[in-house]
């Protein structure tokens, strides 16, 4: 069985509670349309679940087939260092058909972010070695396309639809109790 | 599931089209770690992300100067066509004729089926097998286990 290695911590982008009975870490693509299915479906499951859930999402960017997915992960990690995270990941989820550079400085500028500081950040890399980062936990926890999730750092082997998740995690939360 | 060669058993050798003009055999990777993934069919949703899958990780495996080899019982120009859609920076070995020939050597083939296992081997640099692992026909595996093999050689 999968697990995860590396452990979630404060370097991690997450919703939710700490103590939350349930932690679900999703590894993904911003170009992956599997993950723009999954992104719905979680925010499903973060409104059917409540505070029993925390979610966290790393960085799996399969760079030779999506050429703008890298560039999209290190955009929502420039957003990070604004506290803006999550507003730049549903933006570009919820855009993920027409991603492009340009697009992404848009999205920046919705945000009320420094567009040419994106441009800059991207250019020379800087969030690079971060998405690395979260790339290479991933594939030592076993990640096997995307996106993977893992429900209290066990990889989730069935399929992602709304009620396999509800179920997986409901069966996580009566074990914790 | 079937029974795959375990570890410290020699890989036995076999030479393979792994371009329409081009054939490889085991033997000429002596000296280095291989690693052979065995899958049942280009093309089907869930190898394509296993292939793909791989192909970002190759930086990864060659930091152990690793070669990885795709193995199944696709033909040399289905391999071609696939590898050029998923554009693939590592080859494909067409175990097409006999059929699954290889695959049977190393106990990783479905006979009803008549397709490769989701199998995977790791031959040290003399030609030993130092790992081997057979996934649920439907889960993907990721290589989590190829890596720790790896690490796992002696330097």
């Amino acid at each position: 069985m999968a697990t995860l290695k590396v452990p979630v911590g404060p370097a991690d982008h997450s919703q939710g509670l700490a103590d939350a009975p349930v932690t679900l870490v999703e590894y993904g693509d911003y170009e992956c349309s599997h993950c723009g299915h999954a992104y719905s479906i979680v925010k499903s499951l973060q409104k059917r679940l409540g505070k029993q859930l925390r979610f966290v999402f790393r960085n799996f960017p399969l760079r030779e087939i999506h050429p703008n997915a890298e560039a999209a992960a290190e955009t929502a990690e420039f957003a990070a260092t604004h506290g803006k995270f999550w507003d730049m990941h549903d933006l570009i989820f919820e855009n993920q058909n027409s991603l492009s550079e340009q697009m992404l400085g848009d999205l920046a500028h919705r945000l009320t972010l420094d567009r040419q500081a994106l441009r800059n950040a991207l250019k020379s890399g800087t969030f690079a070695e971060r998405v690395q980062g979260d790339f290479s936990s991933g594939v030592r926890s076993g990640v096997n396309g995307t996106p993977t999730f893992f429900i209290n750092s066990q990889r989730h082997d069935s399929d992602f639809e709304l009620e396999t998740l509800l179920r997986a995690i409901q069966k996580m939360i009566h074990s914790y109790k | 599931m079937s029974n795959i060669l375990s570890a410290g058993t020699p890989a036995p050798d076999f030479t393979l089209h792994v371009t329409p003009d081009q054939m490889l055999s085991l033997k000429e990777l002596r000296g280095r770690p291989v690693i052979l993934a065995f899958y049942p069919a280009d093309w089907s949703p869930v190898c394509g992300d296993q292939m793909a899958l791989y192909n970002e990780i190759l930086p990864e495996f060659h930091r152990f100067n690793a070669e990885l080899m795709g193995i199944s019982v696709d033909g040399v120009w289905c391999h071609a066509a696939f590898s050029r859609d998923h554009k693939l920076h590592f080859p494909l070995l067409a175990d097409f004729e006999p059929k699954g020939a290889v695959s049977k050597l190393y106990g990783a083939f479905r006979d009803g089926e008549g397709v490769s296992e989701r199998a995977l081997f790791v031959v040290d640099k003399n030609g030993t097998i130092s790992w081997s692992y057979v996934s649920p026909i439907a889960v993907n595996p990721g290589a989590d286990g190829i890596l720790e093999a790896l690490e796992s050689l002696p330097k």
